[in-house]
C-alpha cells in the first residue's frame, strides 16, 4: 500500500491526515520542522531558494526516511516560484536516489482534469463521488475548527493573567479537535475548545495593542518557520490578527473569490494594480484595510529572497506614510535567531505604545 | 523644444532599446538614456532600493535617479507578458510601483501595461496608449510601432548572428559600416545569464570582455533563434518555467548541452535572484548528465571585485583548455 505524506503547515496536518486516511491511504505524518529538518533542507536545496523550499526539502527527506513513497503537494501558475517547487523537489529527490511519486494539485479552476485525476489516484477505497464530497466537507469543517481555535487564542493570549496558560490550553484543545471523527463530533469539539480557551483567566483592563500580520503564506502558517512569532507577540501584549488562514486562502483559490479577497485587491489597487504572485498584493491591501480599522501596527513576515514580498515591502514604505501605520518586516531564513527577533519585537511594541499615548496629546494641540 | 523621454539603461533596455528608441523618434519625441553604469549610479541605487532586492533592481533605481532630472517623462512600462506564454519576474511586474513609491521628485511615469495574453492587438494598443499620453494621434503611434517592430527585427537578426547587444546597437546606428563577423576562437563557451546582468559590463565585472581576452568565444541565449529554443519543449519538466528569461535560459542550456558544440557552460546569476534559484539547479542537474562539458556558476552582487572574478574565470578556462588538449592529444 502506498504511504502518503504531505507538507506540514501549522496544525492543518490534522485535517489532511484525516482526509487521506478516509480515502484509504496510509499516512506518514510529517514531523514538526526542527533543526535537523532545516539542516537536511539547506544541504540539498539551492542556496537562494526561499525558506519554505528548504523546510519542505528537509521534511520530505525526513518522511521518505520514515517510509513514505508518495508526496501530495500543491502547484501553482506563477509568477511566484512556489508553483514550480514540486517539480524541483521531485528532481532533487530523484537525483539523491529516491523513487517517489509526486501528486501535485494545480488550481482546480484552471486545471479541472488535473484535480479529478489526482483525487482518483488518492481514492484507494474507491469511494463514490458523493462519498468523496462528504469526506472533503468534513475535512473542511475540521480545518475551520482548527482555524477558529487559533484565531481565538490570538485574542486571548495578550490578556491572560498567567503567562503561557493560553498556549497550554490551546495545545490541549487541538487534540480534542484532532480526535473528533464525525461532523457532529467536530462541531462539539470546536465548541468545547473555544469555551476552554475563553475560560483562560484574563485581565480585561489590560492595555492591548492591535497588530496585523501580513506576508507570505507558508511562514505565516507554520509556527516553526516564524519562530512562534504570534506567541511572542501575544506575550508582549499585542493582540494579533493574521491576514491569512488556510480556510480563507483555499476558498479564494479554488472555487470562488470571496468578497474579502476582492476588497483587499481594491485596497491595494492604488499602490499595486498588478498581481505580483505570492501574497505581495495582499500584503499591501491588508495594510491599508487594517490601518482603516484602527490597528496600531503591522508585522510583515517573508522568507529571505521572496520576490513578491520584496516588491510589497518597497511599496509599503509609502503605504505606511500615507496611512500612518508602522510596519516591521522580518525576512526569515535558516539564520534567523529568536533573540534578535524578540528584541526587535519589544522595541516595536514600545514604539506602538508611545505612538498610542502620543495620539490624544497631538489632538489637543492647537492647530497653526 | 521637443519632449524628452528617459529610458534607463537597465533591465529590458538590452533587448528592447532599438524598438523603443525607433518608436519614440518616429512620434517626434527625443529619447534620453542614462549613461553606462558607473560606481556612482550603482551606489545611488543601492542606497535607495530595498536591501533585499537583487543587484539588477538596485541598478535600475540608480539609472532612474541618473535620468530623472533631465527628462520630462520616464518610460517604465509594466511588461507582464510578451509571448503569450511566460511572464516576467514579479519584480518587473511591480517595477513602476516600486519606483513611484520609493523615489522622490520623479517626473511623470509612462507605465503602460503590456500583456499580450489579453489579445493579439494588446501590444499595439499599449503603444497607442503611450502615444496618447504624449499627445500623439493613434494612427501616428501605430505607424511608429510598425517601424519600431522592423528595427526590432533587424536588431534581433544581428543578435542571432552572434553579436552582443552593444555591437548590435552600434551596427544599427551606423548601418553603412560593414558588419564585423565575430572572431573565431579555439574554445567556445556558453555564457548563460539574464541580458541585464550579462551585458552590463559594470555589474558583470566585464565577464564577456574577459572571456574574449582569454581567447574564448561566447554563445549566449540571445544568440540562439527562438524557434530552436521552442523546440526544446518543456525540457522534460511537467511545467515550463514561469518567467520568460529563465525559460529561455533553461532551454538554451538544454539545447547547447545536446548539440555538444561547446566546451564549457558558465551561468551568471545575481545574488538573491529568485527565478535563478530554480533555473540554476535545473541547469546543474542537466549538466550532471553531460560529464564532458564542465559547468560553473558565478554569483555577482554589488560588491563583486574584479580580481576575484578574473581568478575564477582564468582557473576555469585553464581547466577546460587542458582537458581539451588532453583529449585531443
Amino acid at each position: 500500500m502506498a504511504k502518503v505524506t504531505f507538507p506540514r503547515m501549522g496544525e492543518s496536518y490534522r485535517t489532511f491526515k484525516m482526509l487521506l486516511e478516509d480515502l484509504g491511504n496510509e499516512v506518514i505524518v510529517p514531523p514538526r520542522p526542527s533543526k535537523r529538518t532545516l539542516d537536511l533542507g539547506v544541504r540539498h536545496a539551492p542556496e537562494f531558494a526561499c525558506f519554505p523550499f528548504k523546510i519542505l526539502m528537509g521534511t520530505y527527506l525526513e518522511t521518505l526516511a520514515m517510509g513514505a513513497d508518495t508526496i501530495v503537494t500543491t502547484g501553482g501558475v506563477g509568477p511566484c516560484r512556489a508553483g514550480e517547487y514540486a517539480m524541483l523537489h521531485h528532481r532533487i529527490l530523484k537525483d539523491l536516489g529516491h523513487t517517489v511519486r509526486m501528486i501535485v494539485f494545480e488550481p482546480p479552476r484552471l486545471h479541472p482534469f488535473n484535480f479529478i485525476r489526482n483525487v482518483w489516484a488518492l481514492n484507494r477505497t474507491r469511494a463514490s463521488i458523493k462519498g468523496i464530497i462528504t469526506h472533503i466537507k468534513r475535512a473542511w469543517r475540521k480545518l475551520q475548527a482548527l482555524d477558529n481555535a487559533e484565531k481565538l487564542s490570538h485574542v486571548v493570549r495578550p490578556r491572560e493573567i498567567n503567562r503561557g496558560s493560553t498556549t497550554r490550553v490551546y495545545r490541549k484543545v487541538l487534540d480534542w479537535i484532532d480526535q473528533a471523527d464525525t461532523t457532529g463530533q467536530i462541531i462539539e469539539a470546536e465548541a468545547a475548545a473555544l469555551d476552554a480557551i475563553r475560560s483562560v483567566p484574563q485581565d480585561p483592563a489590560r492595555d492591548v495593542l492591535r497588530v496585523g500580520i501580513i506576508g507570505e503564506i507558508y511562514v505565516l502558517l507554520e509556527p516553526a518557520s516564524n519562530l512562534e512569532v504570534e506567541e511572542a507577540m501575544g506575550n508582549l501584549g499585542m493582540e494579533v490578527e493574521r491576514s491569512m488562514f488556510l480556510t480563507g486562502w483555499t476558498r479564494d483559490n479554488t472555487w470562488n473569490e470571496t468578497t474579502a479577497g476582492m476588497t483587499v485587491k481594491d485596497a491595494a489597487a492604488p499602490y499595486l494594480p498588478e498581481l505580483v504572485g505570492g501574497h505581495g498584493r495582499d500584503s499591501i491591501g491588508n495594510t491599508v484595510i487594517y490601518a482603516r480599522r484602527g490597528f496600531d501596527g503591522m508585522v510583515q513576515l517573508a522568507p529571505f529572497t521572496c520576490i513578491p514580498e520584496i516588491v510589497a515591502r518597497t511599496i509599503l514604505n509609502q503605504v505606511s506614510k500615507d496611512c500612518h501605520i508602522p510596519v516591521l518586516t522580518f525576512f526569515l531564513d535558516e539564520q534567523t535567531g529568536k533573540a534578535g527577533m524578540a528584541t526587535r519585537l519589544e522595541a516595536f511594541a514600545d514604539l506602538l505604545r508611545r505612538k498610542r499615548q502620543a495620539r490624544p496629546a497631538q489632538m489637543l494641540l492647537p492647530v497653526g | 523644444m521637443s519632449i524628452k523621454v528617459g529610458i534607463p539603461r537597465a533591465l529590458l533596455f538590452y533587448l528592447y532599446y532599438p524598438l523603443w528608441m525607433t518608436f519614440f523618434n518616429e512620434i517626434g519625441v527625443q529619447v534620453i538614456t542614462s549613461g553606462r553604469t558607473t560606481r556612482e549610479i550603482l551606489d545611488n541605487g543601492v542606497r535607495e532600493a530595498l536591501a533585499d532586492a537583487c543587484v539588477p533592481i538596485k541598478l535600475f533605481f540608480g539609472h532612474v535617479m541618473d535620468l530623472k532630472d533631465r527628462v520630462n517623462y520616464l518610460f517604465i512600462p509594466r511588461v507582464v507578458c510578451l509571448n503569450r506564454k511566460t511572464v516576467y519576474c514579479p519584480k518587473f511586474l511591480g517595477l513602476p510601483d516600486m519606483i513611484k513609491y520609493s523615489l522622490e521628485g520623479m517626473p511623470p511615469l509612462i507605465d503602460v501595461r503590456m500583456d499580450n495574453r489579453q489579445g493579439y492587438g494588446a501590444l499595439l494598443k499599449a503603444y497607442g496608449e503611450v502615444g496618447r499620453q504624449l499627445g500623439v494621434s493613434k494612427a501616428a503611434a501605430y505607424v511608429a510601432y510598425g517601424k519600431a517592430m522592423l528595427a526590432h527585427a533587424r536588431y534581433n537578426s544581428l543578435l542571432r548572428q552572434g553579436f552582443s547587444p552593444r555591437e548590435a546597437l552600434d551596427l544599427l546606428q551606423k548601418p553603412d559600416r560593414k558588419p564585423l563577423r565575430p572572431k573565431d576562437h579555439s574554445l567556445k563557451f556558453a555564457v548563460l545569464g539574464y541580458p541585464y546582468a550579462l551585458y552590463d559590463s559594470f555589474i558583470s565585472v566585464g565577464l564577456l570582455d574577459k572571456m574574449h581576452k582569454l581567447g574564448v568565444g561566447v554563445v549566449t541565449a540571445e544568440n540562439i533563434h527562438p524557434l530552436l529554443l521552442a523546440l526544446q519543449r518543456n525540457c522534460d519538466l511537467p511545467k515550463r518555467l514561469f518567467w520568460t528569461f529563465s525559460d529561455a535560459l533553461l532551454k538554451a542550456a538544454h539545447l547547447l548541452f545536446k548539440q555538444k558544440k561547446i566546451d564549457g557552460v558558465l551561468h551568471l546569476t545575481a545574488f538573491g535572484c529568485g527565478p535563478d534559484s530554480l533555473t540554476n539547479k535545473f541547469i546543474e542537474l542537466e549538466a550532471k548528465k553531460h560529464r564532458n562539458i564542465p559547468f560553473m556558476t558565478i554569483t555577482i552582487d554589488e560588491h563583486t571585485g574584479d580580481a576575484g572574478m578574473a581568478t575564477r574565470l582564468e582557473a576555469f578556462v585553464d581547466m577546460v583548455r587542458r582537458r581539451k588538449e588532453a583529449s585531443l592529444g
